[in-house]
């Protein structure tokens, strides 16, 4: 068989399900039928998933072990907003506005793969400002928390004092990640704007999905941290 | 490239619904916390809304429901393993807890003054 009549028959035959897994782990062939950019990211987010569960047991462990009560996120995280404090207000606002960037990065995506390049740089650049939006509600946060309420990695005047140490381990993580993925955003974006993808991957917009993945990720953890952390 | 490299386009309407629908459990999730749920069905309603959210993420969002099975197990599969790590540590934790107890709380003061 010659190369090209041997790709094509394998490309033709490639199975679905369970024997596709058997197939696409056997014999002497590429591991995964994805692009090797979308695999390694995906790769790369179950490493991320294991140092986030890390912080996150952590955080179970102290708390379970905690003789001290733990402060209640209901009180600590209340803004006063015309007289009455209402729990968690912040949080709520932070999580609909991260959930919103997922949209717009799921609506870019797939305008990517529509090569509408307008509409992607557009809703890939409203992710980005979304998510700086929510860095500079949680830098606002971290703010109140030490400046007002005196709350220390090693002490605070609610509770347990892992309190302090739990919250800005986990957020300023994930806060990290936030950031830098506004920048990455911002890069692939200004990519897909001037035209990059269509000279150097010949109009491949796979860059902007696998940019999606990490950006859907971020918003993931956040949905852990909001459950176990904030509603616990 | 028509539909090279298994990359999929769906109509947009998917991504508005399941926008909407996270949106709906987000403020659920709230809510448990607004009307002051307690106990086990706090917990229960807590980690429901949790997984179903990071279900349609990870599902439709991050395209996973319509990717290669060989990918989905690599990547499912693995963090099952820290329901034991959690099931390891809760139990630990729980014994710290009533060590400390023992060891730190007024029982040890009674059994320090008797020595």
């Amino acid at each position: 068989m010659t190369q090209e009549t041997l790709a094509a028959a394998t490309a033709a035959a490639v199975p679905v399900g369970n024997q596709g897994v058997v197939a696409d782990i056997s014999s002497d062939r590429q591991a995964f039928e994805v692009p090797w950019g979308k695999a390694m990211m995906w790769i790369f987010l179950l490493s991320d998933t294991f140092i986030f569960s890390c912080f996150l047991i952590g955080y179970m462990t102290v708390r379970i072990t905690s003789t001290v009560p733990w402060p209640n996120p209901s009180e600590v995280f209340a803004l006063s907003l015309g007289g009455e404090p209402i729990p968690l207000i912040l949080i709520a606002i932070m999580t609909f506005v991260l959930i919103t960037s997922s949209g717009t990065m799921a609506l870019a995506v797939n305008f990517g793969y529509r090569k509408n390049k307008k509409l992607t740089v557009m809703l890939m650049m409203a992710t980005a400002l979304l998510g700086a939006t929510f860095v500079g509600m949680q830098a606002f946060e971290w703010t109140k928390l030490i400046v007002e309420e005196g709350v220390r990695p090693w002490a605070n005047p609610m509770g347990a004092p892992q309190f302090g140490a739990a919250f800005f381990m986990i957020t300023g993580f994930h806060g990290m990640h936030v950031s830098a993925g506004v920048i990455y955003l911002s890069v692939i974006a200004y990519r897909v704007g001037t035209g990059y993808y269509d000279r150097h991957r010949g109009g491949n917009y796979e860059m902007v999905e696998i940019a999606g993945l990490y950006w859907h990720f971020v918003d993931l953890v956040w949905v852990f941290i909001f459950a176990f952390f904030y509603l616990w | 490239m028509a539909t090279a490299e298994g990359h999929q386009e769906h109509p947009l309407a998917i991504y508005f619904w399941i926008w909407g629908l996270l949106f709906v459990l987000s403020g659920f999730s709230y809510a448990v916390d607004y009307f002051q749920f307690e106990g086990a069905l706090r917990w229960t309603l807590i980690l429901l809304f949790m997984f179903l959210k990071a279900g349609f993420i990870v599902g439709i969002f991050m395209h996973m429901a319509w990717e290669r099975l060989a990918l989905i197990y690599a990547i499912m599969v693995p963090p099952l393993c820290l329901l034991v790590f959690i099931a390891l540590m809760a139990i630990e934790g729980d014994y710290t807890f009533l060590a400390r107890l023992v060891a730190f709380g007024p029982a040890a003061e009674i059994a320090a003054a008797h020595h």
